[in-house]
């Protein structure tokens, strides 16, 4: 059968070209590969090569034709045997079978698909049950509960182990991994060089062939050299895979302000891995759901990232004496019940959210505070139904105003919750300038506890 | 004009005289098996990648296509040393490494148009496809990212204690990426069973690797870490599979990690949407007329009687026959259900 040659596409916005030039004379010989016309579109001058072998049979379309669609057959190459004389029957192939039907499907946008969306109406969560009745505490540091949450899921599990720069002989450059290396060995304590996108793609590699890293950033600061191999390549392999392969691994560190450390090593992530599909993101405050979300995090078959807070790591909490104490991840806890106005907030927020709510008490305002633990997936339920019940909200968080976790729960609060509110939501955040180093400079750049009182009193109108 | 003085010389592909391997001198003859498998496999990349170029040329492939014609023998080679367990990794231009691998035409060329059956259900594309089954971990995108990952599968075999061996594919442009040096770093220190594949194939996109690299010997790259490298003409798949051979040995042997620079080119653009116009006709007509991979081992096969022209033919049929049913099937096959759009997200 003859074989239709027809005017490629060269690029995918690409919908006619010129036919510059024929190469190639009917009743030349053509191998696969020879060039047998060239084509001119606005950006460039490209070369059709041919796909089948034969003779060149006929030119359709002479040479100088300007505005030929894809598509169109440029020409008719016969194959061995052949003659002219099979010009005249119907020519065939080439895969000419309709190209126009797929991108006539993708011109069109799918009318009304029913997606599944992600849930929408999930009910409040109630925290208040996540620790069995009668059950002993033990106080306890943060760096103490991660550590234990780390060595509990190590002998839990052969595949989990950490990686990071002194994670094992310094025993971590905050002493969060104190001791791993004396119990689980260098095969699974693995101090690295200082190569964060080294050791970042090296964790999402061996967490793709099936083992379960924790690796340890010093700093989320500097996990930005990382963050290529953090959002490409763990956060996006699931999804690219169609599911068949993807990371079960956590990026672990210090995330948020730190002391007088300067605009370089003073930054707030939550909401740039906030932002990504993909990821799942932690951000504690108490040592209980350090322990409890860190667990539940490394078993978890996604990446997450657990951002937690250098000066949270020496407060002492109470921690659940349990042998086994997981926490769900993406569900907010309700750490203090209230009924005038609703105080969302997470990690290093927590601190000062419950001490506005205590001096906020003495001018009769009963604040409840949420503490959001997770950040992705968001437990905009638990937020809505508790401002449903206050009719006023403030945020807290350390990073800065624009696109931030504040903004994001205030989109939710406008959807879910608008004719509740009872004055407009309002956000206590960093201020949008880099971390300044001079000690009062750094503390005005800061969210305060005055900055929530003073934020929850105008929602209140007081 | 700058492509023709960056025309590499024939010498530039050959073997250099002072590789670190133990490369032979003379490259080592297939058996009749190995050459007539060679050749319908580099054949049926061949035959994928022109077919694929066609079907991107009539709309039906959309975005980023990177064909692999001309580079056959390397992928070719270096999977006849692959044992089971061995992982493979690399770039974007990855359809001749999962065929390769064995994974199916059908599979990978309705990837290719977006469909339901594609190897990621139509949601990776060219770029990002996967075989768990096949030891294939991708198909990544950013270019120099597959050599920390495919460093960290290595680090998982170390980790289990199993004598299974990365194979890690970057490209000469890649090889300027910071990551990879960090990754060289890790898998030197530790001792990691990795092999670095470069394919240079003179380009990164539109630069010549003379105008983007300081010292254009790749095989050389590894040599502030120890690592030792060779470089091999990558257009003859007997060389390539004897100095893979080499290289899977070391590492699998607890030697650490190698690097073997495969010296190959590539027939087409960069991607289909490259007029290619940074280089000479003449240069790409040269390698093909003189140096293409297939039409080596043809010649070879036909000295040594091996088959006949029309067995050869025959072959070719076989092959165009499973490529186009690879293409029917990619064409009719639906694209995903709407539905898809929020699955696999997360696991």
């Amino acid at each position: 059968m003859p074989i239709q040659v027809l005017m490629p596409a060269l690029s995918p916005t690409m919908e006619k070209g010129n036919l510059a030039k024929w190469l190639k004379a009917e009743g030349d010989q053509i191998k696969a590969g020879d060039v047998i016309a060239e084509i001119e579109t606005d950006k460039a001058t490209m070369e059709v090569e041919a796909v089948d072998e034969g003779t060149l049979g006929q030119i359709l379309v002479p040479e100088g034709t300007a505005d030929v669609a894809v598509n169109t057959p440029i020409a008719v190459i016969l194959s061995d045997g052949e003659d002219r004389a099979a010009l005249t029957k119907s020519p065939q192939k080439s895969s000419a079978k309709k190209p126009s039907a797929p991108a006539e499907a993708r011109a069109t946008p799918a009318s009304a698909p029913q997606l599944s969306q992600p849930p929408a109406a999930a009910p409040a969560y109630d925290a208040s049950n996540e620790v069995p009745a009668g059950t002993e505490f033990a106080t306890m540091t943060v760096r103490e509960a991660l550590r234990d949450a780390m060595a509990e899921e190590m002998r839990r599990d052969e595949s989990v182990f950490v990686i990071g720069e002194e994670v094992a002989e310094y025993q971590g450059a905050y002493k969060v991994t104190q001791g791993l290396l004396q119990e689980f060995g260098v095969r699974r304590v693995v101090d690295t060089p200082i190569t964060e996108q080294g050791f970042a793609g090296l964790g999402v590699g061996a967490a793709l062939a099936g083992l379960k890293p924790i690796v340890e950033f010093m700093t989320f600061n500097f996990a930005m050299q990382a963050i290529d191999q953090i959002i490409n390549s763990a956060g996006k392999t699931t999804y690219m895979s169609g599911g068949q392969m993807g990371s079960s691994i956590v990026f672990r560190g210090p995330n948020g302000v730190a002391s007088r450390v300067g605009a370089q090593h003073s930054q707030d992530y939550s909401s740039w891995y906030s932002h990504v599909p993909g990821l799942k993101v932690i951000a504690p405050y108490s040592a209980a759901d350090a322990k409890g979300l860190l667990k539940a995090a490394i078993r978890d078959p996604n990446p997450v990232l657990f951002l937690e807070n250098e000066i949270l790591y020496g407060h002492s909490f109470p921690v659940p004496k349990l042998d086994d104490f997981v926490l769900p991840i993406g569900k907010a806890r309700v750490a203090r019940v209230g009924r005038d106005v609703t105080i969302v907030a997470f990690s290093m927020g927590m601190s000062y959210a419950l001490k506005a709510a205590e001096e906020l008490t003495q001018l009769g305002i009963d604040a409840e505070v949420i503490d959001l633990r997770t950040l992705r997936p968001m437990d905009g339920a638990t937020v809505i139904e508790s401002v449903k019940k206050t009719t006023r909200i403030v945020t807290v968080e350390e990073g800065w105003p624009q696109s931030g976790v504040g903004a994001e729960i205030v989109a939710r609060v406008i959807a879910g919750a608008f004719d509740w509110l009872d004055a407009p939501p309002t956000r206590v955040t960093g201020e949008d300038v880099p971390m300044p180093y001079a000690a009062n400079l750094e503390k005005l750049a800061l969210p305060s506890v005055a900055k929530v009182v003073e934020a929850a009193k105008s929602v209140c109108y007081r | 004009m700058a492509a023709a003085k960056d025309k590499p010389s024939a010498a530039a592909r050959q073997p250099s005289a002072d590789k670190a391997g133990n490369g032979a001198a003379t490259v080592p003859a297939l058996s009749k098996d190995q050459e007539l498998f060679a050749f319908r496999e580099m054949l049926m990349i061949r035959r994928f990648e022109e077919k694929a170029g066609q079907m991107y040329g009539m709309g039906l492939i959309g975005g980023f296509c990177h064909l692999y014609i001309g580079q056959e023998a390397v992928v070719v080679g270096i999977q006849m040393t692959r044992k089971p367990g061995d992982q493979v990794i690399t770039g974007y231009r990855d359809h001749g490494h999962m065929l390769a691998c064995g994974m199916d035409p059908k599979g990978v060329m309705a990837e290719l148009t977006g469909r339901a059956h594609g190897y990621s259900k139509g949601k990776g594309g060219s770029m990002h496809m996967f075989s768990a089954e096949k030891g294939f971990y991708g198909g990544h995108g950013i270019v120099g990212a597959m050599v920390p990952l495919g460093t960290g599968l290595a680090f998982s075999n170390r980790y289990r204690g199993n004598d299974n061996v990365s194979i890690t594919y970057f490209g000469d442009g890649a090889a300027n990426q910071g990551q990879v040096y960090e990754s060289f770093n890790m898998a030197k220190l530790w001792k990691l069973p990795v092999v670095y594949v470069i394919e240079n194939n003179q380009y990164g996109m539109g630069t010549s690797i003379k105008r983007a690299s300081a010292t254009t010997n790749l095989s050389k790259r590894g040599t502030s870490f120890d690592i030792p490298g060779e470089q091999v003409d990558g257009m003859d798949v007997r060389a390539v599979k004897a100095a893979g051979e080499r290289a899977v040995q070391w590492a699998r042997e607890d030697n650490g990690p190698i690097i073997l620079e495969m010296l190959t080119y590539r027939y087409r653009g960069h991607s289909m949407s490259d007029p290619a116009k940074y280089r000479t006709r003449e240069e790409v007509e040269e390698v093909r007329s003189h140096h293409d991979p297939i039409e080596q081992s043809r010649q070879r096969i036909m000295a040594m009687k091996w088959a006949s022209e029309d067995q050869l033919k025959k072959i070719d049929t076989q092959v165009r026959n499973v490529i186009n049913e690879a293409s029917e099937f990619a064409i009719h096959d639906p694209e995903p259900d709407p539905a898809e759009l929020y699955t696999d997200v997360v696991r």
